[in-house]
């Protein structure tokens, strides 16, 4: 079924479809729609969905901790200040193992305050022990939300699951979208039977008790076994829903990479502009390709480095500034996963787009002409650098 | 299932539970946290009449009652904080320095 729907509806259309036991939900821009759409259909008698409303989004994600812990289904959505409110219970989440769901709607983190896109409120919680996926369109928002439960209730599996989607460019732009029918998103999402639960009236449960450090390390290390198990489960998800949808996902996206010889790498709605780019380049003879990455949590490192290895000079494109003064966080992943290469690519960093600042497919093709000099002269010069800001270097 | 009992410090990470749920009720009395009192309640028997207003007002569960008598501390889980010395009416609690009891 087509429909025509922004990003925000969609991924509330999702949880509609999938009628999860509990919404802890507080409304920020961008992700608004979500819990607003959402109540709506609570009012209207269309889901059975606890809804609760909260003063915080630490009481938001206390809200899912506490249901999931009790044997229900959680989701939650938020952006920006408001993921940076939950920080401290994204991490409790992921410690007790509690598969919640959570439509994260990027957007900048305040300082200064800005309502637009970027990964910063993501990017700052990329260590919490979430599994992390990232869409480029509304389809993709749509998907991966009914792909996120049966990844993170995997027994093999048991963390929270953030889907991402750009905030405004995606959340709020409307797309013609194509919809499973209710039936088929319920027998995909199956029914939430956790082994242990609060509610299991048998047999009495603690979570998240007190770890002295004789066992923290172990816990940590269980939670660093389910993450790498993660990857597996991830493409077994993507298979099926290929088959319930005829749409194919991966851990990335390598479009037009076969023969490339200079690459970017980079994440979410970017992807559109940069495949603009390609093609026009693939007309003129231009080797060019793109990654997008879909899963940067588990990071997929040595897919990453075989899909590059084959290619002479690569940007990692970052839309969030880490301030570690040598690059952006998804340029310190993909350069770390090609150290094992024999023969590595040379790659820069370009951190562009902050707080909403347009990249148009010219600048996609100005960074391809940079590869192509680098790729030619062997020399990468300023490994780190930004792009589309203003500067008395750049000033016509 | 695992119980508690069969979880120690030598357990490796994979016998462990996930983020270490505990499957059963009351697995504190297993765990010694007596251990951080640097004072020690003194149970004078002589002095104590048995009023009960002690028992409560432990913020943990170091004083037993059996057959409507207050017992001698159990020291397992004693934090030496003081207050059943502080609340009792009798001056049957001395507190006395050291995480040793008299």
């Amino acid at each position: 079924m087509m429909k025509f729907m922004s990003g925000n509806e969609a991924v509330a259309y999702a949880m509609k479809q999938i009628d999860p036991d509990v919404m802890g939900a507080f409304p920020i821009t961008p992700s608004t729609d979500i819990p607003e759409v959402f109540a709506g259909y609570v009012a209207n008698g269309e889901v059975n969905t606890e809804y609760v409303a909260v003063e915080s989004e630490h009481s938001s994600m206390s809200v899912c901790i506490a249901a999931q812990a009790a044997g229900g289904r959680a989701v939650s959505a938020t952006s920006s200040c408001g993921l940076a409110l939950m920080h401290e219970l994204l991490y409790v989440a992921a410690s007790a193992r509690l598969p919640i769901s959570l439509a994260c709607v990027n957007r900048a983190l305040t300082g200064p305050i800005n309502i637009n896109h970027d990964y910063s409120d993501s990017m700052g919680s990329r260590d919490a022990g979430w599994i992390q996926i990232y869409a480029e369109n509304n389809q993709e928002a749509y998907d991966n939300f009914i792909q996120a439960m049966p990844i993170g209730e995997a027994p093999e599996v048991r963390l929270p699951v953030m889907t991402c989607m750009d905030g405004f460019i995606t959340s709020h732009a409307v797309e013609n979208i194509e919809l499973l029918e209710t039936g088929a998103v319920k027998a995909f999402v199956g029914e939430y039977r956790p082994e242990h639960y609060l509610l299991k009236k048998e047999n009495p449960l603690a979570i998240g008790p007190y770890d002295i450090s004789a066992y923290y390390m172990e816990h940590k290390v269980q939670g660093a076994e389910a993450m790498k198990a993660a990857k597996a489960r991830i493409l077994k998800v993507a298979a099926e829903f290929e088959k319930v949808s005829g749409r194919r996902y991966g851990l990335f996206e390598a479009y037009r990479m076969e023969d490339a010889d200079t690459a970017v790498v980079l994440m979410g709605s970017s992807a559109g502009t940069g495949k603009a780019a390609v093609d026009q380049l693939r007309g003129q003879g231009v080797k060019a390709g793109l990654i997008k990455i879909r899963v940067f949590r588990p990071f997929p490192g040595e897919e990453l480095a075989q899909a590059l290895a084959q290619t002479k000079a690569v940007a990692v494109m970052d839309k969030s500034e880490g301030f570690s003064a040598n690059g952006g966080p998804v340029f310190a992943e993909t350069r770390s996963a090609l150290y094992d290469l024999k023969n590595r690519p040379y790659m820069v960093n370009i951190v562009y787009g902050l707080g909403g600042r347009d990249i148009r497919v010219e600048d996609f093709e100005r960074v391809f002409s940079r590869l192509a000099d680098i790729a030619a002269s062997g020399e990468t010069g300023p490994v780190y650098v930004h792009m589309g800001h203003r500067s008395q270097e750049n000033q016509e | 299932m695992i119980s508690a009992k069969d979880i120690n410090e030598k357990t490796p990470w994979q016998e462990l539970t996930p983020g270490g749920e505990i499957y059963e009720a009351g697995t504190a009395r297993l765990y010694n946290t007596g251990t951080w009192r640097t004072d020690t309640p003194f149970f004078k028997q002589e002095n104590c009449k048995h009023c009960m207003l002690c028992v409560p007002y432990c913020p943990d569960s170091s004083i037993p009652v059996k057959d409507g008598k207050r017992q001698d501390f159990v020291f397992m889980h004693c934090k030496g904080c003081g207050i059943c010395a502080e609340i009792c009416p009798f001056k049957a609690i001395e507190m006395t320095a050291g995480g040793e009891p008299k």
